[in-house]
């Protein structure tokens, strides 16, 4: 790892002064992703500022049907939230699935969504219930902040302070995961929102996660696993890799959102 | 340099190290608490974990400043004297061969046991398995180890 400067943020002000004074500094979470890539000397900032300790960052909330989860919690934490696994039990399934558990009592969602890695479990779900990103500045609807590979609508200096989304009626995320990394190769989430149907797919799409719209229409008019079988799935758009290529993809896409929505509680 | 402080197996101890230090880089080569092992370096096998807080941790994907203040014990620290129940585990069900995941097999045992005992589950074998998933053994095919989880959970509770 190349040498950098670290500082521990004592608040979110805190965050946004040291990242703003830094050349080139980023964001320390969890670091479950960010520590590996300056390990293999991918990334050399020159700063890391360290957001974990922020006291308000951390923590679910369940207020009727809006569920709001700061930034800084872990994996481990949204998986064994009780008021969370009550009011949408399918975002707590989710996180248990997310690494090892060793990886879960680090990995934050903050991190996670940040990151917008195209293979990440959280942008399937955040997509799927149309979730509020909160940051020090502004609020992102998640249709807006997801824009590709990596690579999302916050600004250099902007830290995600939280994310909020209503409890679906209804909704399953199912993986299909690498069986080495473990990373999904194709995740689906389905909900039954207020706004409709929803399917997010994560892992296949070249730009990263994005809605099945044609499987929604499908859903919308009859909400069940069969509803699917007359959806073609394109593999234009998918990616391609030794693990998979696109119409292996594709393939999975409507199996696994198939399992989603057999799976859904 | 940043100066940290922690508690590394019930004793205080304090450094000032470059900022790019590793938690396992500084408990392995300042503290010289060799049994915390460096398998792969990339975040997957697992040998290297201890707890921070209680909670299982990778010590090669964090860093040492970021533990300042905290509570870390290795596998150093497990024992109270002699051995621990599931390093006894370990032992008896000849859970290891070359014996280099072994301490990381038994950081993440004790802390999937504990979580399963607070939240009253019951650590099935399967469950077993799938909390193994950060854990590479590249000698013994799993089957003692997750023998000897089995075998030091139940000597956990008992104990």
């Amino acid at each position: 790892m190349y040498e950098t400067k670290y500082h521990k943020a004592s608040s979110v002000a805190d965050a946004v002064s040291l990242i703003g004074e830094s050349d080139d500094g980023k964001l320390l979470s969890g670091g479950q992703t960010l520590l590996p890539t300056m390990k293999a000397r991918l990334a050399a900032p020159s700063d890391l500022v360290d957001i974990s300790g922020i006291a308000n960052m951390h923590g679910i909330k369940v207020s009727g049907s809006t569920v709001t989860i700061g930034a800084a919690t872990t994996h481990a934490e949204v998986a064994r939230n009780a008021d969370l696994q009550a009011a949408c039990g399918s975002v707590a399934c989710l996180a248990a699935g997310i690494g090892d558990a060793a990886v879960r009592h680090l990995g934050t969602i903050g991190g996670s969504v940040a990151n917008n890695d195209p293979a990440a479990d959280y942008p399937a779900a955040l997509l799927a219930l149309g979730a509020t990103i909160t940051t020090n500045t502004r609020e992102i609807a998640a249709g807006d902040f997801f824009v590709g590979l990596f690579e999302t609508a916050l600004s250099d200096d902007e830290v995600i302070v939280s994310v909020s989304f209503d409890a679906p009626s209804k909704a399953a995320y199912a993986k299909f995961p690498n069986p080495a990394s473990r990373y999904a190769m194709v995740g689906v989430f389905a909900a039954q929102t207020a706004n409709g149907a929803r399917v997010a797919v994560t892992g296949a799409g070249s730009d990263g996660v994005y809605r099945q719209s044609d499987m929604e229409a499908a859903l919308d008019s009859d909400w069940a696993a069969s509803a699917l079988a007359g959806v073609q799935v394109g593999s234009e758009g998918l990616l391609s890799d030794m693990h998979a290529d696109a119409v292996y993809r594709a393939n999975l896409v409507k199996v696994m959102a198939g399992r989603a929505v057999a799976g859904c509680a | 340099m940043t100066e940290i402080s922690m508690t590394v197996n019930g004793k205080a101890v304090k450094a000032d190290v470059p900022d790019n230090t590793l938690l396992v880089e500084y408990i392995r080569e300042h503290l010289r608490l060799t049994g915390t092992h460096v398998g792969c370096d990339t975040s997957q096998c697992g040998a290297c974990v201890v707890h921070v807080d209680g909670k299982a941790m990778k010590s090669c994907t964090m860093l040492a400043a970021s533990a300042d203040g905290a509570d870390v014990t290795t596998i150093e620290g497990i024992a109270d004297g002699g051995l621990h129940p599931m390093q006894t585990a370990f032992k008896e069900n000849h859970g290891l061969q070359c014996g280099f995941c072994t301490p990381g097999m038994i950081m993440t045992a004790t802390d999937m046991v504990k979580r399963y005992q607070a939240d009253g589950k019951e650590l099935t074998e399967d469950a077993i398995r799938h909390e193994l998933e950060g854990n590479i053994c590249r000698c013994t095919g799993y089957h003692n180890i997750v023998k000897a989880i089995t075998d030091g959970a139940s000597k956990m509770t008992n104990a």
